[in-house]
Order: structure tokens, then sequence, then C-alpha cells
């Protein structure tokens, strides 16, 4: 162990100290502003602690919603929260089953074709969402699935990154494992399922929070995707509430939810922190 | 391309296992794709009524454009400015972090937080500390004689999405950063300091060298996230303007497309940028291939 | 190998199952509610607006059983009209749509895609007579005979909005608020001298007001071919001495600190709002909201004109939206369409509309109402509106504006209002391109009409 002289060690400290800080002000003020009156964060300038409209304003969020959410068929925080989540969630479990089933067959077999559905899926990384936006919106508005969570989720249901990770992970397994356990006689899909998948937890670790994250934040795709408010998320929500034309928006319902928004993502990654680190540092070397 | 030596023999089976994956892409990345290639040698109305076949026409007029060309420079200084801010500072950040021993582990959950919060959010919370009217910072900078108004002065707008876009993104790149610096053997620095180097000598002489795969690894997804994913920032911040002065590639397609119904103009668009994200790619994959995965 | 690709199979089905089944089949079920025929309308409008539009078609559902409106908020005018527009592509168009007025070239000009109001009227519903609507709003929507081509549904103009505290702690007199351009420089000296504001002025819709109501108002027009009314082959002609003259005045403001850039669309808005910036020029339609918010006394006048022009003050021109009917739809929800286009513009409905809202009332009948139950009298700033656009007999420059793909052409106009006042390019440069890229997208859109 290295011990370096204190003045080192201190300002390594301050340095930390003001990252940290750095990182932590736009939260704080957004939190600031979610529990003061709206009228109050036009003060010029605006508090900078925390007011007393805590409990009002949440409540607010989570059930009523606010201006830009509907009038009285209004949605709160609670439908959008739920949206997200299916909306998370889905693309999380579709990305990781079918770029598990697809890393198996590319690396542990041979067949003609292989590559070409390898180079396939390398496509997709250079097409984005954001490229192909407005033929997939025809696409989907062809297939009836606008407003609806398929429609939803199916453009975002195929990933590269996964693909690549597992594929990348699989190639590191001994082909000694892949040889004794064919000769104790077991199939393909019995390797799959009780060997190959207890060994990847880690990169499927990772992949839940990155994807999860990826499902969580979507904007431009539910932008245009859904105009129906039942099938709001978050970010949606919040979008509309910030499109103004004629009216004000309701910054401290605004940042409620924006703090509501945040939550699980980053609960989340933190909670996951050390398998998700160490999956997505390790599998590079 | 490289593959196991230990492989099952089955024939039906592989297939099976991609199909999922495979018609998926075929149907909502290639399809689409190919129908913007396709769209952007037509002429359509807005409600798609007449079709005419215009040959290169739209790419001559959105490359004649001298804001189409602008907003290539845009983008690519977005890239520059958020990778290197990023990357500098997490690089800092992360050398620091990985020297504080176990009372890191504060801090790293700090830094590491925004990494889950959304572009979007990102950009709420940076355009509601610099708005003009209630923002917090601006008011604080009038105070300083600056009259914060990224409405208007391009600078403001362009430094407002990088800094909302870099808060956003330091996380990353300090993850990468810290898991190269934990690699590195303790031994080789420890030998370092035994013959007195100081801390700055060591990283610079040992650590950072060793980083040089994670940093170029970083370059590329930092160039790629600036691309597509400072959209929503974009989006809500500055709208592109002032004077186009905050209008990327992808922002364009959008803005051109969706919101301005200019159908060819904006497939043109996007086969250009699908042209120049096959260049970062390649790159980035013959990177892939040297084993160095993300 | 069996039971491998029963798994797959197995596992891929469940995942697509649970998805499909999380989906949305809730929202056609929900579209056929007691066996009324459902009309589907789509609006641009958020906030108490998009409340409001709801809450009377919650009324007109109430009041009859055949029909059922349900509206559905877009987000915003622009999106509103993507949304539309695609979905009409994609052939599964709404009945109504509310599009902004610079929307109007385009709809006009993709006749298989609208029905005209006039038509719907005269076939499903009782025929518009012209003579009882505002012919100032209806102007805008309406061919040069007077047909009704979409239904004027929320009209606006903008007025000049001051904050009188602010007035009064600066000692300027808010009764006598200023009327010209070099007067509104010259109050804006003045509080910004004496309190603590940012700037004296700012405004919204930036080429809505100070291009396209600014042009109305001096009498001077956009473009030819009467603003486009008489022909697609229109060109624009806004870069003459007028509007560059104005346009480096804006620029000189704002260099001295007494004119703040807000931003596109509503975003200058919390800058008057919060106090800062005593002065703003914005929708009528503002009012509402900024009742709402503002924590100060306030008041509006009529739009500012340069003195030394002939013809100044003429009127103003409205924006906002009006209703589309889009085509493709049975006989029978045209009816209801008809039922609801008669019961929006009757007085009652029309009169609360625009007493809510602040937006113009669209027949006289409206109008009359409203001055009887005593409205102005106690919101005068909403007659200052109507005042406004009725001023003078509307002439060629000043009836409305025309032109295909305007939401596109009024983006080139904000570039080169935003390149001037960055300092990229001079007033004249600015308007010079602006009309140069302006005309290009008028004749791309001429020929794709053809």
């Amino acid at each position: 162990m290295i011990t370096d002289p204190v003045r080192v060690r201190i300002v390594r400290h301050a340095a930390l100290v003001v990252g940290c800080t750095v990182v932590m002000v736009p939260i704080y003020m957004a939190f600031v502003a979610s529990t003061l009156e709206l009228a109050q964060i036009f003060e010029r300038p605006m508090p900078l602690f925390p007011g007393r409209q805590f409990i009002r304003n949440y409540v607010q969020a989570l059930v009523v919603g606010g201006r830009g959410l509907g009038g009285a068929r209004a949605i709160g925080a609670l439908t959008m929260v739920q949206n997200s989540m299916i909306l998370a969630v889905g693309i999380t479990v579709s990305k990781i089953v079918i770029s598990l089933f697809s890393s198996f067959g590319i690396v542990f077999f041979r067949f003609p074709g292989r590559s070409v559905v390898f180079w396939l899926v390398l496509v997709t990384l250079m097409l984005p969402v954001e490229v192909r936006i407005v033929p997939t919106y025809q696409l989907v508005s062809d297939l009836r699935l606008l407003n609806s969570f398929a429609g939803l989720i199916m453009p975002l249901a195929v990933s590269a990154t996964a693909t690549f990770l597992f594929r990348q992970y699989f190639m590191t397994i001994p082909d000694e494992i892949v040889e004794a356990a064919k000769v104790d006689g077991a199939g393909p899909m019995r390797f799959f399922t009780s060997i190959l998948l207890p060994m990847s937890r880690t990169p499927i670790a990772t992949l839940v929070v990155i994807q999860f994250v990826y499902g969580w934040n979507q904007y431009l795709w539910p932008l245009i995707a859904t105009t129906d408010r039942r099938f709001w998320t978050l970010m949606l929500g919040l979008s509309r509430m910030l499109a103004t034309a004629d009216h004000q928006a309701d910054w401290h319902i605004v940042m409620a939810i924006t703090i509501i928004a945040m939550i699980p993502p980053v609960a989340l990654v933190l909670s996951m922190q050390k398998q998700f680190v160490k999956g997505l540092t390790e599998s590079d070397k | 391309m490289v593959g196991k030596r230990v492989i099952f023999g089955n024939r039906r089976l592989p297939y099976l296992l991609v199909a999922p994956e495979v018609v998926l892409v075929l149907v909502f990345f290639i399809f689409p794709a190919a129908q913007a290639l396709l769209q952007s040698v037509f002429r359509e109305d807005a409600f798609g009524a007449s079709r005419v076949f215009v040959g290169f026409e739209n790419f001559r007029r959105v490359l004649s454009d001298p804001r189409y060309v602008r907003s290539i420079w845009t983008t690519i200084g977005f890239a520059l400015a958020v990778a290197g801010s990023t990357m500098t500072i997490a690089l800092f950040l992360s050398a620091v972090a990985n020297n504080v021993g176990k009372r890191a582990t504060a801090y790293k959950t700090i830094i590491i937080s925004p990494y889950a919060v959304a572009p979007l959010v990102a950009g709420i919370l940076w355009f509601f500390l610099f708005s003009p009217a209630v923002g917090v910072v601006a008011y604080g900078l009038r105070g300083f004689g600056v009259q914060w108004n990224h409405a208007i002065v391009p600078l403001h707008a362009f430094s407002l999405v990088v800094i909302a876009a870099s808060w956003q993104r330091i996380a990353y790149n300090f993850l990468f950063y810290l898991g190269g610096m934990q690699s590195v053997p303790d031994s080789l620095v420890e030998s370092a300091a035994i013959d007195g180097a100081g801390p700055k000598l060591r990283f610079w002489q040992i650590v950072f060298p060793l980083l040089s795969p994670t940093t170029f690894f970083l370059l590329i997804m930092n160039f790629i996230y600036t691309f597509f994913e400072t959209f929503p920032i974009i989006h809500q911040l500055t709208q592109g303007g002032p004077s186009n002065a905050t209008a990327t590639m992808v922002f364009r397609i959008y803005r051109d497309g969706f919101r301005g119904l200019d159908f060819g103009g904006s497939a043109a668009q996007s086969v250009l940028l699908m042209g120049f994200v096959i260049a970062v790619v390649a790159l980035q994959f013959r990177f892939v291939e040297r084993k160095v995965v993300y | 190998m069996r039971h491998g690709i029963v798994g797959i199979v197995s596992v891929t089905a469940a995942v697509i199952i649970a998805v499909l089944v999380l989906s949305g089949f809730g929202a056609q079920e929900a579209a056929q509610a007691d066996g009324r025929i459902e009309i589907e309308m789509w609006i641009g409008l958020g906030g108490e607006l998009g409340e409001r539009i709801e809450q009377m078609a919650g009324d007109f559902n109430s009041l009859q059983d055949r029909f059922l409106v349900s509206v559905v908020e877009q987000g915003d005018y622009e999106q509103a009209m993507t949304s539309a527009i695609a979905a009409f592509r994609a052939g599964n168009a709404p009945h109504i749509i509310q599009i902004f007025e610079v929307g109007t070239g385009t709809f006009m000009g993709s006749r298989e895609a609208i029905v005209p109001v006039h038509e719907l009227m005269a076939q499903h519903g009782t025929p518009l007579n012209p003579d009882d609507f505002l012919s100032q709003v209806t102007a805008y929507y309406s061919t040069l005979d007077g047909e009704m081509l979409s239904f004027p549904f929320n009209s606006s103009t903008p007025i000049f909005y001051f904050n009188v505290d602010a007035f009064r702690a600066a000692g300027l007199d808010p009764a006598n608020p200023p009327r010209t351009w070099p007067e509104v420089a010259e109050a804006a000296r003045v509080l910004v001298a004496t309190g603590n504001h940012s700037a004296g002025f700012t405004f919204q819709w930036p080429s809505w007001t100070q291009v396209e109501n600014f042009s109305a108002w001096h009498n001077a027009p956009l473009g030819t071919r009467a603003n486009g009314m008489l022909g697609w082959d229109a060109e624009l002609v806004l870069n003459d001495a007028l509007r560059v003259r104005h346009l480096q005045a804006l620029v000189d403001w704002q260099n001295e600190g007494l004119f703040q850039y807000g931003g596109r669309g509503g975003a200058a808005g919390p800058l008057f709002t919060s106090g800062d910036v005593p002065m703003y020029i914005a929708s009528s339609a503002a009012y509402a909201g900024i009742a709402r918010t503002a924590g100060f006394e306030f008041s509006a006048g009529f739009l500012p004109y340069w003195p030394d022009v002939a013809g100044a003050p003429q009127n103003s021109i409205i924006g906002g939206g009006s209703l589309w009917v889009m085509a493709g739809h049975t006989d029978e929800e045209y009816e209801g369409i008809a039922m609801f286009f008669d019961y929006l513009s009757s007085p009652e409905v029309q009169a609360d509309w625009h007493q809510f809202t602040g937006y113009l009332p669209i027949t006289y009948a409206a109008w009359e109402l409203s001055r009887a139950q005593g409205f102005y009298d106690r919101v005068p700033i909403h007659n200052t509106a109507i005042e406004q656009i009725t001023l003078n007999v509307p002439t060629e420059n000043s009836r409305g504006l025309r032109f295909g793909m305007f939401p596109q052409v009024r983006n080139v106009i904000l570039d080169g209002m935003e390149a001037a006042l960055t300092g990229e390019m001079t007033p004249q440069q600015a308007l010079d391109e602006a009309v140069v890229r302006g005309n290009a997208i008028l004749r791309e859109f001429e020929r794709t009409v053809r």
C-alpha cells in the first residue's frame, strides 16, 4: 500500500467533494422546486431550501397529474410510472431473451448463414430508431400497433449490445465444459438451460441494468408512437407538461415528477452497482 | 468470423435460435431503412397523394443547404466537446477516487447515479437552472454581469447542451475508467512508488498508457452517444436554435421530416447519417475484433 | 432436441404474448362506449385550454345520445399536424383535427384529404351563413368567395401586455401605455433604468408577432398574390425597407439592453410572468395563463407601430387553430361532426369559450352576448383584441396568409430573425436569405399540389 502525503490526500477528497456537489446540485434544486408553491418558483431568486408543499405536490403529481396531462381524465404519475415500468421491463426481457438465444446459436453452432446473422445484428447498431423514425412510424401504424405496448416495444426489442456481450462472454467459456456436457449426453438446450444460463449471471445482470435504463429513458419513439395518454410514460408526460403554447408550465409538479422519474432507474443502478460494474468492465478484457 | 472449436451438430436448432432476432431485425430495421433509401429519391406531398421520382435531387438540395452542412459540423463539435469534457473530468475523478481507498464508495455512488438519469430529465434539470426567467444559475450569473440567454446567444445554447449532456455522461466514463484502473496491477504502481515516483508521475507514466484501449473505446461510445442520445436534451433545451447553433444531424432529420413534413429531404438526411454512422461503427468494429468490447 | 425447440418457441411466444396482452387492446374497447358512433378529435392545445375543450365535448356528449366526441391531446400544434398527416397516410385519420393557422395552406392544398366545412354543413347540417361570422376571423380559413374551409375554433391575435405595477414604480402612466415603437423603446429605457429588469420588452411567437402581424399592422404584404390567397405561385416579399428597419431596430434595442429575445413559440412567457421583463407582445389567448401566474397587476393595449408608415395601424391578423374535417369517413359520422360544429358555434358556447380562454368570438352573436353579459367591462383586454382585428376593413395585406408548407417557411423566417439577432448576418442579409429559402419551399409545394 502506498501512502501519499496528507496534503495530496486532502486535495483528493476536496476534488471528489467538488465533483459530487456539481453532480448533486441540479437534482437538489429540482427537489427544492418540487416542495414549493408555483409562485415561489417564480420569485427571484428562487428559494434555495425546501418548502412546505412536499406532501401536497407529490400527492398531486402521483394521483392527479398537472397541467398538460389532460383535464378531467388526467393521468397522474402513478399511471405513468406503471407505463414506464411496462416499457422498460418489456424491452429488457425481450432484448435479453432474444439475444441469449441468438448468441447461443451463433457461438455454439456452425450453420450456413451464420455470418449473415452476425452482420445483420451489427447493422442494427448503425440504424438507431432516430434514423429510421419516419418509416418505422409508418410500419407500426400499418400494423395497427400505434398506442399499444407491443408497438412501443417491438421496434426496440433487438439489441446488438446484448448479442455482442453474450457472444463475447460465450466465447470465453472453456471448450472442456462443452465437451463434458456432451460426454454426459446433454443436448444443446439442456446445456443452455442448466450450464450456460447459470454461468451467464454476470452479463445478464449487467444487461438488465443497461437495458432497463435504456427502456425507462426512451423518449423520441414513445413521443410519436403514442397519442393516447393511457400509454404515456414519464418521459412523455414530462415533455407534454413542458410543451406550453398559451399556458404556463406547472413547474412544481414537473419537478416532483422529474424526481419520481429518477428514482427507479437510479435505485436499480445503485443496488446492482457491483455486478453491473463487474460485468461492464471485466468483459473488456 | 471466429467461433468455438467445440460445437453442437444440430441442423435446424440454430436457425430457430436466431430466428426471433433475425425476424425483428428484418422487419423493424432493414425494412424501414430500405424505405428511407427509397423515399430519398422521391418527392412527395405531405399527405402522400403524389409521389414523383426525382433521382438525387433531394440529396443535392440537402447538401447544397449551408445549414445542413453546418449541422454536420455542429454534430462533430458536440461530439468533441462532450467526449473531451466528460473524459477529462471522468479520468480525473476516477484517478482520484481510485486512490482514496475504502471511503471512496460514497463518492462513487454519487458520481455514478446520473448514469441512470434520462437525457430528457438531464435537459429539464439544467434548463431549470439556466432559464433566464426562473433559473437560479442564470440569476446568479447576472450578478457577475453575464446576461445568460440561451434562446439567442449561440455560445450559451451550445454550452448548455454540452453541460447537460456531459453531466449525464460523466458517470459512464467514470465507470469504465475506474474499472480500467482497478485492473492495473498494484505491483507495477507500487514499484514505481518505491522508485520515488509521485502520484502524478505514476499516473501519467504507468496508469494512463494502460488505459489507452479504454480511452479509445470511450471516445467512440461518446461519439455515438452525442449523435443520438442528445436528441432529447436538444429537443427540450434549445429546439436546435438559436439560428441552428444546436441543430445536430439527428435533430434535423426529426425537424425536417416529422415537423416540416419534407419526407424526401429527411430521408436523404437519414441516408447520409447512416453513412456517417457506418464509418464510425466500422472503426469501432475493428476495435471490437481486437477484443475490447463493451 | 425436441425439448429444446419447444423451449425456444414457448419462451419467445410467452414474451410476445405477454407484450401483446399488456398492450392496448383497451384503446379500441373504450372507443365503442354504449353503441354510440365515435368521433375522434385531435387537438394541439394542452393545459386549461385542452381541458376546456374536453369539457365542451363532454357537454355535447351528454346533450345527445347518438355520437360520442372523444378528444385526444397531441402535445402542441406542430405535433398534432404531423400526427394527423401521418395517420392519414397510414389510413386511420381522426375525424376532426385542430390545425394551427399556418397549416391552412398545406391542408387547403390537399383537397383529397379534407372535407371543406361549408360542404359538410350544407350536406349534413345547417348551412353556414358567412354573415354571421366575424369576417376578420373567418377570412383566414375561407375561399375568396367566403366559403369556409375549416371551422375557426380558436383564434387569437397578438396584443401588447404590460406590467402595471412596474409602470407605476417607474413613474410611467399605465392608463397611457406606449402606442408606437419609439414610445416602447423610450418606456423600456425608463423601466430598465429605474427597476430591476433585465430588459424592457420581449415577445412570444417571434415570426407571428414581429413579421406576420407586423406586416398586416403596417399594411405591408408578406408575399405576393394577396399573401397567397390568389394562388400557390405567390412569392415572399418580406425583405423590404420596412421589415429590415424593424429587425434592425430589434437588434439595436437588444444591444442596448431594452429587448430580450425569449425563444421560439411561447418560450418567452415566464420572462413576463416572473416580473422580470415588464412589456410583452403575446397572444390574446395567453391572458388566462398570465392571470394565473403573474403576481402583479397587468393590462394590455394595441400593438405598437411605426408612426411614419402610411396606413399603420391597419388591423392585426389572427393565429391559433381551426378544426379541419378529414376525408374518408361515413355519412353518419359526418352528420355527427356537423351537429358538433353547430353546437360549438351556438352563441352561448362561443361566448363561454371566448370569455374563458381569451380566444376571439367567431360569431357576431357571441360578441353581442358577451357585451350584454358585461364581460368587456370586467376584462377590457378582450375587447382590445377584437377592436384591434376589426380596426379597419382588411386589405389584401391584412386578410390572412395562405402559403403552402408555411410551418417550414415560418422556421425559415425564424432562422433569419435569429441570424440577425445573434449578429451572424445583417438584418438585410438575413431577410434576403429567408426570402430565397422560403420561396424555394413554396416552389417545392407548388410542384406537389400541381
